[in-house]
């Protein structure tokens, strides 16, 4: 079943980044589209355009949203004031759940901008999962948190990526959002059969799957959202469906950015592993 | 629901009492602040990590310390990977939001200036819009970073910084004439709408901004940040061909979009001083000092009221 606690128990199917050269298209055309994600940060502001854009959007249309900056894992407190900006967008959307990133990007209040990989250690986790509850607990609304990809690892790590996502969703009780394209960049960054991630992670708290293009390198592979998405992460895509069942599930595309309607034929392609995991009944 | 599935997480046999409200994160903490320390070091001139760290050992020893190498990337590698996103992304965004700035300046010396910028003032919000909050004082500070233009770039940085703050600043309900009607000008307390800014120029930053954009082809409309550069790249500063006038300026929107309205000094000294505080009426006795005022009637001070309140800039004081 595709609804639990994780995702507000709703019912979703295949969704796409809200982006601005979409804009107009959108508030025109108004084309058929299941529900959009937005980036928190780029609506959390008092007035103006970007809020007006919004109303207009959730007047014709399912939002969700996904945030780049709580940074659940730094060792610093969450930033209140963000909260309380984050709270009243939540209020404005109506969304029935809320995601970030496994990551951190502040110390000391001050902010990289990045998402920066975890050490996979059980102080991390203890750090990451408290701070998760907290947030939940004051936006009152569930949390699924997503995995990054990454292009170093730590020394100190005490355990897999995939561990400690599950370690640290399971100290939460919060959800996941699995980013299958995440998983595929960091497992040939970091040598990892990217299966034994997705086959390892607790299913029962996916609540969306994240599906985007990446760029490879000579010596390493870059997760730039600027491509269509790669065979590869489509077998992960249709593995973690087996396993966690029909997900509600997006298009990430950030960067040169085609038409609406060539990142919407893009997504739907996800239909064909959609429909056979529902023809198919339970999750395997 | 799905039936819960048996994970390999440790926390499952674990009770959540076991968990420590505030745990101390010392390793958790200083292991990300020397990340973030060498993440946020400055770039070679060739946009690479660099070598050496700041006691003087190789940069690679100290990265070496706490991330791991693999088969085809050496610590030092893999770290310089987020070092250069680093600052790309900055930059990126300094450069769509300040484009008139960097045309005061140039490209080489605008690099310079917000490369020693963020070194100052990294940024202290998760929102990357406030990236350029203090830019101005910055500019002000540490002025050999836009000498011999410093003025000039100043009040660039200003009405740069006032655009952001129109695009998207808090609006509040506009005082109306009919509400202020039969209120004595000496108890009547108006502001300006937190999303307007007043300039006093010394420089036409603002023809110059309105020329750039029709030039380029596009006016802010989007988020602050936008993916979309704003304005292409250009070498050479425009400075030495921007000669100095004096003028007033008032930053705005209406119906979501930007807008620069130049005011005359009446205008302004008015504006200004209500939103110091000022009475309405003391707002008038400052006219009675200023010589460009002197063939100010009260019709044109009642017509400029007009427009003002039918543009909602003005909000009652105590709201």
């Amino acid at each position: 079943m595709p609804a639990n606690p994780f995702n507000g128990h709703t019912d979703y199917g295949i969704g796409l980044g809200l982006r601005v050269p979409h804009y107009r298209h959108i508030l025109e055309q108004k084309p058929t589209c299941d529900w959009f994600e937005i980036i928190s940060e780029n609506f959390m502001v008092d007035a103006g355009r970007p809020l007006e854009v919004l109303d207009k959007i959730l007047e014709q249309y399912r939002v969700v949203q996904h945030g780049v900056a709580i940074y659940f894992g730094s060792a610093e407190p969450l930033n209140r004031d963000h909260l309380r900006k984050l709270k009243r967008l939540v209020k404005r959307t109506n969304t029935p759940w809320l995601s970030d990133h496994l990551c951190w990007g502040s110390v000391d209040g001050r902010y990289t901008h990045d998402l920066l990989p975890m050490p996979y250690t059980f102080e991390a986790a203890r750090v990451t999962a408290r701070k998760i509850r907290e947030a939940r607990d004051y936006l009152e609304v569930p949390i699924c948190v997503e995995n990054v990809s990454s292009y170093a690892e730590f020394h100190v790590s005490e355990m897999t990526e995939w561990e400690f996502l599950s370690e640290v969703v399971e100290l939460a009780d919060c959800g996941i959002l699995l980013d299958v394209n995440n998983i595929y960049v960091s497992s040939q960054n970091h040598g990892f059969d990217p299966f034994d991630y997705v086959n390892n992670v607790p299913h029962h708290r996916v609540g969306q799957i994240h599906l985007a293009g990446h760029s490879k390198f000579e010596r390493y592979i870059l997760d730039t959202h600027d491509h269509p998405v790669l065979d590869p992460v489509w077998k992960l895509y249709d593995r973690a469906l087996q396993l966690a069942g029909h997900t509600a599930t997006l298009l990430e595309w950030d960067d040169r950015i085609p038409s609406f309607d060539e990142v919407h034929h893009e997504a739907l392609k996800a239909n064909k592993f959609l429909r056979s995991k529902t023809l198919a009944g339970q999750p395997a | 629901m799905k039936p819960s599935k048996q994970t390999n997480s440790s926390a499952a046999k674990r009770s959540l009492a076991s968990l420590p409200d505030t745990a101390p994160a010392s390793g958790l903490a200083e292991l990300q602040r020397m990340m973030a320390e060498a993440v946020m070091r400055p770039l070679t001139t060739g946009e690479q990590m660099q070598p050496q760290w700041k006691d003087g050992r190789p940069t690679q020893e100290f990265v070496a310390g706490f991330i791991k190498p693999n088969d085809r990337l050496t610590s030092f590698d893999r770290l310089e990977i987020y070092n250069r996103q680093y600052w790309f992304r900055l930059i990126d965004c300094l450069y769509e939001d300040y484009p008139g700035l960097r045309a005061v300046l140039g490209d080489r010396r605008f690099f310079a200036m917000i490369t020693a910028y963020l070194q100052r003032h990294p940024s202290e919000s998760p929102l990357l819009r406030d990236l350029g909050r203090k830019l101005i004082p910055f500019l002000q500070d540490e002025p050999v970073w836009s000498h011999p233009h410093g003025p000039m770039a100043r009040e660039m940085a200003q009405l740069e910084w006032a655009q952001i703050v129109a695009f998207d600043g808090e609006s509040r309900r506009a005082a109306t004439l009919k509400r202020l009607a039969g209120t004595p000008p000496d108890r009547v307390f108006l502001r300006l709408q937190p999303y307007i800014t007043l300039l006093e120029l010394t420089y036409p930053v603002d023809e110059v901004v309105i020329r750039l954009l029709r030039r380029d082809g596009k006016m802010r409309k989007e988020a602050s940040n936008a993916v979309e550069s704003t304005v292409r790249a250009r070498r050479h500063s425009i400075a030495n061909r921007v000669k100095p006038r004096p003028g007033w300026l008032l930053v705005h929107r209406l119906e979501n979009s930007v807008y620069f309205k130049r005011l005359n000094e009446p205008q302004y000294v008015i504006l200004r001083s209500l939103d110091r505080g000022a009475s309405l009426e003391a707002a008038f006795m400052q006219l009675e000092e200023l010589p460009s005022a002197a063939e100010v009637s009260p019709e044109d001070v009642q017509s400029w009221f007009r427009a003002w309140a039918e543009l909602g800039f003005l909000v009652p004081a105590s709201s």
